[in-house]
């Protein structure tokens, strides 16, 4: 992966900013240019809350070469406490007790490796809050 | 606007063609559609293919495709919308020839799988998905629907009987169709017994990688009628998109663009649901089908699971889903799907489909849906026997 198209992501997958429409309150993650809802184009830098809970989930088997060594592993989507959804792997669990519902929250790790001397991708994962 | 006709179809055996390049597959599946409509010339050519690129480093395929077949100059246009590609070249091709640009157009439709590693299909199919907010954390084309079927069950109560019932049932039309990649009949104990690729679904949930193409020439109804060619007219046609994100939807469990595409192609026709008598649909994987016939509006939000257990959607069921074998049986080279899911639609019309899966009641109006990625866009196209 070039370092700069990692680079220009690590406002979200470092800090999860998103960006909050200044006039319909719609809150965008990634950022965006225009708003989805109302079409405004100005937005206010927002951070998203680090906990929610999980809306669907599966145990991926099968894994692209770079998440190998890590499979199985789960992925999931989460609703957060605002109500923005987004998807992540589920770490640092059994991932048979995993159900919709799980409650969890999220925490910066190390995602992915690019091969031997790629970059390392860092960002967030969600830990299910019974760990 | 013009009426349009599909006055020719042709497609080769489908499955893992090492002996074949991309542009001798292409070339082999538009001369059969060029000889089956009986034209003398093309005006023009549209070619759905999701990726040349990463399968096998060639782009330029417009130039490239109609230089083999023997058309240097014509006008080639290649269009891509991932797994839907084939479907929006056809919808391409219908905007020409109703516009009055061309007269006879050529839609086809390729894609060659197997000259990367299972790896590298999966990278190259993974690029339908939000690269950065999907493929980035991990999700593959399975966990994708993987994640849609969980929610569906949570929602509904599907179950792992009416994910199977969907694979059985097509593998049983595949089983007829002798183009079909996989022509071999399944049960159920198979497919819940074989191995997990993202759970809760397994290879047999899965379509297959694929080699293949598909070609179909349409033209105005007055040259088909001097062609003498039985006339299947394209009475309705839908297109629409969606985030490609899965998370950035509010409902996981039903395909708004799908539900878009046909309200679309429906008003156009001047038809409703019950009108349409049987379709071909994007079972990419068995998830799919239960969701895509709830989207389109065949069955109720919840029920379409229940339909497939119930042979509803069988060939002697009240609304026949997928007689080809869908992509299950048949075989998913994504290019070519959405061009092949109007060969057997039109085969079904003429009264032609081979083997015993030819509806007994022969059908007036079928339809035809092609996805991209996880319902990131849908093709819808209806048919009826002029």
């Amino acid at each position: 992966m070039f370092p700069a198209r990692s680079h220009r992501e690590y406002p979200h997958r470092y800090r999860l900013e998103a960006g909050k429409c200044k006039k319909c309150g719609k809150i965008v993650f990634p950022h965006r240019l225009i708003c989805p809802v109302c079409g405004h184009r100005e937005f206010e830098k927002v951070t998203l809350p680090d906990t929610g809970k999980l809306v669907t989930f599966s145990v991926i088997r099968v894994a692209p070469s770079q998440f190998v060594d890590q499979a199985p592993y789960a992925i999931g989507i989460a609703e957060l406490t605002n109500g923005v959804k987004l998807l992540a792997q589920i770490t640092d669990c059994d991932v048979d007790k995993l159900a919709v519902g799980t409650e969890i929250r999220i925490e910066f790790r190390r995602v992915q490796t690019d091969g031997h001397q790629g970059v390392l991708s860092y960002g967030y994962k969600f830990v299910p809050k019974w760990y | 606007m013009r009426d349009v006709a599909v006055i020719g179809v042709g497609m080769n055996k489908w499955g893992e063609l090492w002996e074949k390049s991309l542009r001798d597959i292409f070339v082999e599946a538009a001369l059969a559609a060029i000889d089956d409509a009986g034209v003398d010339h093309l005006d023009s050519m549209t070619v759905g293919c999701m990726t040349g690129g990463l399968f096998v480093g060639q782009e330029h395929l417009g130039s490239l495709l109609a230089d083999y077949l023997g058309y240097k100059n014509l006008p080639a246009t290649r269009v891509e919308s991932a797994c839907a590609s084939g479907g929006l070249a056809f919808r391409t091709a219908f905007i020409e020839v109703a516009s009055g640009m061309s007269d006879i157009v050529l839609a086809g439709g390729v894609e060659k799988m197997t000259d990367v590693s299972g790896d590298g299909a999966t990278y190259a199919l993974a690029t339908a998905a939000d690269q950065e907010y999907e493929v980035f954390h991990g999700a593959t084309f399975p966990g994708l629907y993987a994640l849609m079927a969980t929610a569906h069950m949570q929602k509904y109560g599907t179950t792992r009987e009416m994910l199977s019932a969907v694979a059985v049932k097509n593998h049983f039309n595949g089983s007829m169709n002798p183009f079909a990649q996989y022509p071999f009949k399944t049960t159920r104990e198979e497919v819940e017994g074989s191995v997990m690729v993202a759970s809760p679904l397994r290879i047999m949930d899965c379509s297959p990688i694929t080699d293949g193409a598909a070609a179909v020439i349409l033209t105005t109804i007055d040259i088909a009628k001097k062609l003498g060619k039985p006339i299947i007219k394209i009475i309705g046609s839908g297109h629409a998109t969606d985030s490609i994100a899965l998370h950035s939807r509010d409902d996981m469990t039903t395909l708004l663009s799908t539900t878009v595409a046909a309200e679309k192609a429906l008003k156009m026709a001047g038809k409703s649901i019950k009108d349409i008598n049987f379709a071909e649909v994007h079972d990419c994987f068995t998830i799919a089908e239960i969701v895509v016939t709830e989207s389109l509006g065949i069955f109720a939000p919840g029920k379409g699971g229940e339909a497939a257990v119930k042979g509803e959607t069988g060939l002697e069921g009240s609304f026949p889903i997928n007689t080809s074998g869908g992509l299950k049986s048949k075989g998913h080279p994504v290019g070519a799907t959405g061009v092949a899911q109007v060969i057997e639609v039109v085969k079904q019309l003429r009264g032609t489909a081979e083997n015993g899966r030819q509806l007994k009641k022969r059908p007036k109006i079928g339809m035809t849906q092609n996805m991209g990625g996880s319902g990131g866009s849908t093709l819808v196209h209806i048919l009826e026997v002029a």
